[in-house]
């Protein structure tokens, strides 16, 4: 499903992507852990498509199409999805007229007609259930107000409603307490299915038991450096990344 | 005995000579330039009492002795009044006969707000086939207001038809020589919307200029009056979302509105004269006095617009809170791009005890443009227990705009409590960034942004207008990304 080639990356001249190689295929859960400014939320951000970041190098490829070119809107049309680290506010938009703005251009993407409104009010009603958030969360303002959990929530209250083919969670358990964590663990889980995929991004072990991978990686220094299993992630709390920077001299 | 055609021109035009001016009245257009004699011939033309006539020169003798204002954040190319047609008859047929004859960009604008064909062809001058030109329509919601006794037609017929009421009000709110522009209306006003609740009555339907028979092109000059007897309630709207074009490009407009003991009147407005293009060349300069008195106690008058259009747009609607208990509100929500300049703003003035005003201006900047708000609250001496709640907000959009403010409070009276307000904002990278990940383009991105930006005013408006409204807002920051 996706495809990145020894992407090379910078932001203001400064390198920070040095040749990073992934393969995620239909039904697979990565996870990409390392240290603090190796470059995971970068990543994340130039599949997006955010075009602060310059691609130097490489490729990265999409159910067969070149992704490099392709607008931040068409990306996500195409079916990607990035659960933000820190999501930005926007105050007066209501998270229904958003959604439904978002649902009903993708929808117009693909060649279909937009989602009528009774249909689209049941699948809010379902989701927010789901993910235990409350009724009158949907006419706020989208993320106005929110705390860093409800924040996180949201985020995954909006994965659920787009059903996309990839999602990319950068970073989605910080700021969660343990109740938290598990509903939104929960939320990804009812949504993995043999034709999506999940990249998730952490720092911590623990989300990972909970949203189990199918395959580690940890990114250091602009490089995917190690892949594995599950266990992989076990080790790496155990031993911290000094573990991994040793192995590398 | 039916006189004989040429006696009647030999009469007519010997009157002219009576009163000492050479226009021909046959003409349909007076020449170009303002003196006594144009004035003559526009209330001639109009066949207006001559009290009327008195109130238009005495107008005009004090518009002579004023210059124009230059304090306002505007800047435009001196006007030159003699090269102006202050009057052009209504034109009776239409020139135009399929809509292909018109603008393709006009045409485009219709189509993305969603306008009937017929409403378009309405806008455009293109003659409506006669089932659809409906006196019908119009005459049904007449009998209706009738039934209540409601008067609402064109300012002429008023003066016409009910000229005492006239009489009393007019000038009362917006005196001739209150300003500049208030005195060049008093003196060559056009037409405009002359209405009036009777006492208790509460207006069923929203009165808007669609339904006022005869409706003629008079945008020029216009003069509205609104008079709201005690105890009762209306709500008026102004213009249409359409872009409207006007050889005129000056326009100077007065509103004058009356509430008296208990009685409130909602005055809403979407503007969008043409603004000019890209460039800023052309487009309508809109300088408008308007101006409300409660005058009864706890009446209340709300003004809310919606300001998009015009090249340059100058107008502070107003409330004087002459009655205790009265109430004032003004929402606007003013855009502007490429070079449009808008100063804008509200003068809320507090006499009575325990009167409330609410300020809420909503300024949004893109291209090289400059929005400028302008308030005035004063609280005097006698307003004891007066409140204002004054919130103005800017939002830029691009780095080549302009937002200012000028607010002004005077507070007179130690009792009164006066809050205001003021943030200033960019749509951000990030927001724009959220929403195009989502699937969002960054077109409709910004429209959603936006919107959300100026809800707090959209929701006072007439639901028909809202809406409008709303699409309206996202097709005047077309092209304004980032």
């Amino acid at each position: 499903m996706l495809s990145i080639k020894n992407l090379r990356a910078s932001i203001n001249k400064k390198e920070i992507l040095k040749g990073v190689n992934l393969e995620v295929n239909p039904g697979e859960v990565h996870a990409i852990m390392g240290p603090n400014g190796t470059g995971k939320s970068t990543l994340a951000s130039i599949i997006a498509g955010r075009d602060v970041y310059t691609v130097d190098e490489g490729e990265i490829i999409f159910n067969g199409k070149n992704l490099l070119g392709m607008s931040v809107n068409d990306r996500a049309c195409e079916g990607i999805f990035l659960g933000f680290q820190y999501p930005v506010e926007i105050p007066g938009v209501s998270m229904t007229n958003f959604m439904r703005t978002a649902i009903n251009e993708q929808r117009k993407y693909r060649g279909l007609d937009p989602m009528p409104a009774n249909e689209f009010l049941a699948k809010m009603e379902e989701k927010k259930r789901v993910l235990e958030i409350q009724a009158k969360t949907a006419n706020r303002s989208v993320n106005e107000g929110f705390s860093g959990g409800e924040k996180k929530k949201n985020e995954i209250f909006q994965m659920a409603m787009l059903e996309p083919s990839l999602a990319i969670l950068d970073e989605t358990d910080s700021g969660l307490d343990i109740d938290a964590l598990k509903i939104v663990a929960n939320g990804v889980n009812r949504l993995r299915r043999p034709d999506n995929a999940f990249i998730v991004i952490t720092h911590y072990q623990r989300l990972l038991d909970y949203i189990v991978p199918d395959i580690v990686h940890v990114l250091y220094d602009g490089k995917i450096v190690r892949s594995g299993g599950k266990e992989l992630a076990i080790e790496l709390e155990e031993k911290g990344y000094e573990w991994i920077k040793a192995g590398l001299v | 005995m039916e006189k004989d055609p040429k006696n009647i021109i030999e009469e007519v035009t010997q009157s002219e000579y009576k009163y000492g001016f050479f226009t021909d009245i046959e003409m349909d257009t007076a020449p170009k330039g303002l003196n006594e004699d144009i004035i003559r011939f526009i209330s001639l033309k109009k066949n207006e009492p001559e009290w009327l006539l008195e109130f238009r020169l005495d107008a005009y003798h004090k518009w002579t002795q004023m210059t124009e204002p230059t304090w306002a954040h505007l800047h435009h190319p001196p006007i030159d009044y003699q090269n102006i047609i202050f009057y052009a008859a209504p034109k009776g047929t239409k020139e135009l006969t399929d809509l292909k004859q018109v603008d393709p960009e006009l045409l485009a604008t219709f189509n993305k707000l969603g306008i009937s064909l017929e409403e378009q062809k309405r806008l455009s001058g293109v003659a409506v086939d006669a089932v659809i030109d409906s006196v019908s329509v119009k005459t049904t919601f007449s009998a209706t207001l009738e039934k209540q006794g409601i008067l609402f037609c064109s300012f002429s017929e008023a003066v016409q038809k009910y000229p005492d009421l006239v009489r009393q009000y007019l000038g009362s709110v917006v005196p001739s020589n209150d300003n500049f522009f208030a005195a060049l209306n008093s003196a060559v006003f056009t037409d405009g919307s002359f209405c009036y609740i009777p006492k208790g009555v509460r207006c069923p339907i929203e009165l808007s200029t669609y339904f006022r028979i005869n409706a003629a092109n008079t945008g020029q000059f216009e003069r509205t009056l609104i008079i709201g007897d005690e105890g009762s309630y209306v709500s008026y709207m102004e213009g249409c979302t359409a872009p409207m074009r006007d050889e005129n490009q000056l326009h100077a407009a007065i509103v004058e509105i009356i509430a008296l003991k208990d009685a409130e009147v909602k005055y809403s407005t979407v503007q969008n004269w043409y603004p000019g293009n890209k460039k800023g060349e052309g487009g309508i300069y809109n300088f408008v006095t308007k101006r409300g008195i409660c005058k009864g106690n706890n009446s209340k008058i709300s003004w809310t617009q919606v300001e998009t259009g015009s090249a340059i747009t100058w107008k502070y609607p107003s409330v004087v809170l002459m009655g205790d208990n009265t109430v004032g509100e003004f929402y606007s929500v003013a855009v502007t791009n490429n070079y449009q300049q808008a100063d804008t703003g509200s003068k809320m003035i507090h006499l009575g005890k325990n009167t409330h005003s609410t300020i809420i201006s909503k300024g949004i900047s893109a291209g090289h443009s400059n929005n400028s708000y302008r308030g005035l609250v004063k609280m005097t001496k006698r307003a004891e227990n007066g409140r204002n709640y004054s919130q103005c907000d800017s939002l830029l959009l691009g780095d080549q705009c302009g937002a200012h403010t000028w607010p002004y409070i005077k507070a007179e009276n130690k009792s009164s409590v006066i809050e205001h307000e003021a943030t200033t904002s960019k749509i951000s990278d990030d927001q724009l960034f959220y929403c195009n990940q989502r699937g969002i383009s960054t077109e409709n991105a910004i429209g959603l942004i936006v919107n959300g930006y100026a809800r707090e005013v959209l929701k006072k408006l007439p639901m028909e207008f809202a809406v409008e409204a709303q699409k309206l807002l996202s097709i005047s920051l077309e092209g304004t990304v980032g």
